[in-house]
């Protein structure tokens, strides 16, 4: 496998709406953006193209992508869709750095969209709750929202996380949102008012849970040589992984945790995993990742996170699949301040305060989640870190992370049934 | 599809209604037995011939050894793995709100099965209540034929 670089990319603004633009229009926006960023760089030097959006239900224009594929003038080059529910965006930017590792393209461009706001939100849940077992779980009145809030119910059964932890990644991810124009969301919150928020299912409440949102992000990938033709600034890739489980939570079982290099067997006696409070394809991802990165303690040796926090409770089930923390110890690690920035005045005592930022953008909660470019947008803001040029892109420098040097992005879908996660370190 | 012209939202940009539905054949092929049991009063898993993990959720082949599986009776009494009580939901089913969800567990089962609680108020939901499997007197052929209730109540 050959190296591969990220060596631009673009996002558009995370929106309610995009009326005045279709999605063709976004995404060219988000495109447009990447090349100016590399004035060396042309069109002519992409060798093909992967795009992703999530939700034929949304668009009612399937083969979108070739539309796309169209308008930004990429035609007759290679070119295909990649759909994986939530984790659409990352799958579709492991796809790209696919046909650049393999040699079979030297750059390839990742786009995705998606244009959410063409339905009201509760026939926006209805569809994506089409992603669940239409048999077995969408009739009885399954969604998203209320799956999510089952495994954390189930989370605090286990470990006591809390609703106010759950809390504190929305204001710690809203309150990172004002300094980044591109997120749809941004707000200062307390706790209270978190909590006293409609409850959408228990106990997840309406600030516990992204927003539908239209949008379109796009990033380049090379071989070395190209990048090293045309970016000052590449940033490298230097491992993905992914991962599965089983569509219907009713059918996850309860084994042997999948252990990481710094934990131990001993570490987790009594844990019947994953179950519905774990994301087993989460873990594996990570496993396989910082195998290929050369990772062994990803708490010390990352420099930030933007991972696929969809609800305040997945992130901290997140925190402990990629072994930020142990199993159980993710409400009590949001709470000791380590996934804050250590420049953002949040209005909470933070004991250690900004040691690993985690989604320093906003994430999902706060940029808004248009399916199919939210991972590609968490790769553009890791880009950005990597290369030292947030303020150049957010016009103002309070989101960057000071001598970044490894960051990690994580891709989630529907209750962790396909998960990626992939390094990128400054080359 | 509107009976007089096209209803326009706005026209700048041009924004109209666009009415899709559709009607579709729906068979549930292997699973066809776990909806007709549930016309009678049963609840089917399934259980891998060779392995023998059992699934209170039926699937015909085995997750972990690709076996054939064979249908197992559940019993109808479980407990509560987890739960939530939902306020908002899929359009199709915001009318029902609130409702309650719940994963049950089962002495009998390696694995969960989602339904709708009922018969209880959501403030009184807890994990590890003892709940008893209520069925439709007049079915739908839907996974919605079956629903549980708190079993002390029974």
């Amino acid at each position: 496998m050959r190296q591969v670089y990220m060596i631009s990319g673009g996002i558009t603004k995370f929106a309610k709406a995009h009326q005045d633009k279709d999605f063709r229009l976004m995404v060219k926006e988000a495109y447009d953006y990447a090349l100016r960023d590399v004035p060396r760089f042309s069109k002519d030097m992409i060798d093909g193209a992967v795009g992703s959006y999530f939700s034929d239900h949304f668009t009612r224009q399937l083969k979108a992508a070739s539309m796309v594929q169209d308008y930004l003038g990429l035609c007759p080059k290679p070119s295909k869709r990649v759909e994986g529910g939530g984790a659409t965006g990352g799958l579709c930017f492991q796809s790209a750095w696919e046909a650049v590792a393999s040699g079979r393209m030297n750059c390839c461009a990742a786009f995705g969209f998606e244009t959410m706001s063409r339905v009201n939100t509760w026939k926006g849940n209805e569809f994506i709750a089409l992603a669940s077992d239409t048999n077995f779980d969408f009739p009885v009145g399954g969604f998203y929202s209320g799956y999510y809030a089952m495994m954390v119910q189930r989370h605090m059964h286990e470990f006591g996380t809390t609703v106010e932890q759950m809390a504190m990644v929305s204001i710690k991810n809203h309150a990172n949102a004002l300094y980044n124009p591109y997120a749809q969301k941004a707000k200062r919150l307390t706790i209270k008012q978190v909590r006293e928020s409609p409850m959408v299912a228990t106990p997840l409440t309406m600030e516990d849970i992204c927003a539908m949102s239209d949008g379109a992000a796009v990033c380049f990938l090379a071989s070395e040589a190209v990048a090293s033709q045309v970016c000052d600034h590449p940033v490298k890739i230097t491992g993905v992984g992914s991962g599965s489980d089983a569509m219907r939570m009713a059918d996850r079982p309860h084994g042997k945790v999948i252990l990481l290099p710094h934990e131990r067997e001993a570490d987790y006696r009594r844990l019947k995993y994953p179950g519905v409070h774990s994301f087993r394809g989460g873990r594996m991802a990570a496993k396989l990742a910082y195998e290929m990165a050369g990772i062994s303690n990803p708490g010390e040796e990352l420099s930030f996170i933007e991972l696929h926090d969809a609800y305040t409770s997945s992130e901290i089930q997140t925190y402990e699949d990629l072994g930020l923390c142990k199993y159980g110890e993710g409400g009590r690690f949001v709470e000791s301040g380590i996934p804050f920035m250590p420049t953002v005045d949040y209005g909470l005592e933070l004991s250690k305060q900004g040691q690993l930022p985690v989604n320093p953008s906003g994430g999902l909660l706060a940029c808004g989640h248009p399916v199919g470019a939210t991972g590609l947008m968490q790769a553009v803001f890791a880009f950005w870190q990597l290369q030292g040029s947030v303020e150049k892109h957010l016009g103002n420098d309070r989101l960057q992370v000071k001598n970044a040097k490894r960051g990690l992005i994580h891709s989630h879908a529907g209750t962790g049934t396909y998960i990626t996660v992939s390094i990128m370190e400054t080359a | 599809m509107e009976r007089n012209g096209t209803i326009v939202y706005g026209v700048d940009p041009l924004v109209i209604h666009d009415h899709y539905e559709i009607d579709y054949r729906h068979s549930y092929a292997e699973d066809s037995p776990f909806f007709i049991g549930l016309t009678k009063g049963q609840l089917l898993g399934s259980r891998c011939t060779v392995c023998g993990y059992t699934y209170a959720t039926p699937r015909a082949h085995c997750m972990d050894c690709g076996a054939p599986t064979m249908w197992h009776e559940l019993p109808l009494t479980g407990r509560i793995h987890t739960f939530t009580t939902c306020h908002y939901g899929g359009e199709q089913f915001l009318k029902e709100t609130p409702f309650t969800l719940v994963l049950v567990e089962f002495d009998a089962a390696d694995t969960l099965f989602l339904s709708r609680l009922k018969g209880m108020p959501p403030d009184g939901v807890r994990i590890g209540l003892p709940v008893v499997a209520r069925f439709a007197k007049t079915p739908s052929f839907k996974v919605t034929d079956v629903w549980f209730e708190p079993a002390d109540k029974a």
